[in-house]
């Protein structure tokens, strides 16, 4: 399909290879974690010594996409910084109750895609640290493993019901489906849902 | 500019901080929370508790692929090596051996706990009498119906009188997905000892390391003195 002509560039490759990679490691590990919580499962797939061992590959992998992007990618730097800011705006729109009208100015991401990127990142921290007193267990006493299995089981439902929700999101929104598939949103779409974005990289012609 | 590398307050980066300081406050005190919950857990009328993670509920574990169930009918027990007469007991077999009860907790390694399981079957002691003992006995190995799974004690350990062999658990036959119809419980050590699908019993003259042994836990697998834990005994 060739792309129109005003059709605006939302993520570099860079960036589309960090959320690729990531939600590859993410979907293993979720996989593999269910195989080994889950009584059902867990007796259907059985080879448990196997499955521990590729879910802790998986997740001493996956703070790479991050870490890589955040030396190698500017744009991935820019929008780590994009993310990180809120203002009151920002507070306004998740209040409200017509915030997809775009009566309060977007950016190139909305306060809830803001909240997602920073729990996501708190939980990448927060599963890797545990897992890894999981697996180096010897260093700790029991009390502060079944804390640290506590933690990394709680955290892990939390990031499950919120990347059901994620995808969820970018299964009702193409628009935003391609922007990370292909790089590019058309302008529609970036002036119906970060407004204040599409004026700031592409002013429209009347504004010029 | 709703969103700029520089206008507005870091919120991302202060809700990262406040979620690594949650997850070191339940590091701290998850243990205790996990205690609770299993107390709330067995006065729980609702169920709604089994949904919580490590709340006093058995979590299954298998190392091998799928295990097709074996009826009772068609299950037999192996016991070979240096015993007088090698054989075979059927589920019957061991039906009519003396029985045992025992009600003791599981404590499992990796942390959760299930108290007062109701355990009945056959002493490994009353089994291997059984069958005769030869003077260069000294050790116990177990194999599982899942072709993978091994585990050993030292003969004075099988022949305790809390090490079992297990038909019926909390007053029913033992579950598929609990290591049925035949699997070990022993008591003192901790549940990976309690080899599920029990399906041979080999007498030798030393103790063979058992499969989650060779990846690094204790062979000696006193609840509360090995791999560096201090739970409450279970026997």
């Amino acid at each position: 399909m060739p792309r129109p002509p005003d059709a605006l560039r939302r993520f570099s490759q860079g960036e589309r290879w960090i959320h690729f990679s990531l939600a590859t490691l993410f979907g293993i590990c979720m996989l593999t974690a269910a195989m080994l919580y889950f009584a059902t499962l867990s007796t259907l797939v059985g080879h448990r010594d196997l499955v521990a061992r590729i879910h802790f590959i998986t997740g001493l992998l996956l703070p790479l996409p991050l870490l890589l992007g955040a030396f190698v990618s500017q744009p991935f730097r820019d929008d780590v910084r994009r993310l990180n800011r809120f203002v009151p705006d920002d507070w306004n729109w998740l209040r409200s109750r017509d915030r997809r009208t775009g009566r309060i100015p977007v950016g190139k991401f909305n306060a809830g895609q803001k909240l997602n990127s920073a729990f996501v990142a708190g939980a990448v921290l927060i599963l890797f640290g545990t897992g890894l007193m999981l697996h180096f267990f010897g260093f700790f006493t029991d009390t502060v493993r079944t804390g640290a299995t506590f933690v990394h089981d709680m955290q892990a439902a939390a990031v499950a019901v919120v990347a059901a929700g994620h995808m969820w999101m970018a299964w009702m929104d193409p628009g935003a489906r391609g922007g990370l598939r292909t790089g590019f949103v058309d302008r529609r779409w970036a002036d119906a849902e970060h407004g204040a974005w599409a004026a700031e990289i592409a002013p429209a012609p009347e504004e010029r | 500019m709703p969103d700029s590398p520089t206008v507005g307050s870091p919120v991302g980066r202060r809700i990262v901080l406040g979620m690594l300081g949650l997850a070191a406050l339940g590091i701290a005190v998850g243990s205790k929370v996990n205690t609770a919950l299993s107390t709330l857990a067995e006065n729980d009328p609702t169920g709604l508790s089994g949904l919580v993670p490590g709340s006093g509920h058995f979590r299954i574990y298998s190392v091998a692929g799928k295990v097709p169930p074996t009826a009772p009918e068609a299950y037999g027990l192996r016991v070979d090596g240096l015993v007088r007469r090698p054989g075979v007991l059927s589920f019957a077999d061991l039906q009519d051996l003396p029985q045992t009860q025992l009600q003791k907790d599981v404590q499992c390694v990796t942390g959760w706990r299930v108290n007062d399981v109701r355990w009945s079957g056959v002493l490994v002691r009353d089994v291997l009498h059984h069958f005769g003992l030869d003077g260069g006995a000294r050790a116990v190995q177990f194999g599982s119906g899942d072709g993978v799974y091994t585990e050993s004690l030292s003969l004075d350990q099988a022949l305790r009188s809390d090490v079992l062999i297990a038909t019926s658990m909390d007053g029913s036959e033992i579950s598929d997905s609990h290591g049925g119809p035949v699997r070990l419980y022993v008591a003192p050590m901790y549940f990976y000892k309690s080899i599920k699908w029990l399906d041979s019993i080999t007498v030798t003259d030393a103790a063979v390391p058992g499969f989650w042994e060779q990846r690094g836990y204790d062979v000696d697998a006193w609840v509360g003195q090995s791999n560096g834990r201090t739970d409450a005994p279970t026997a």
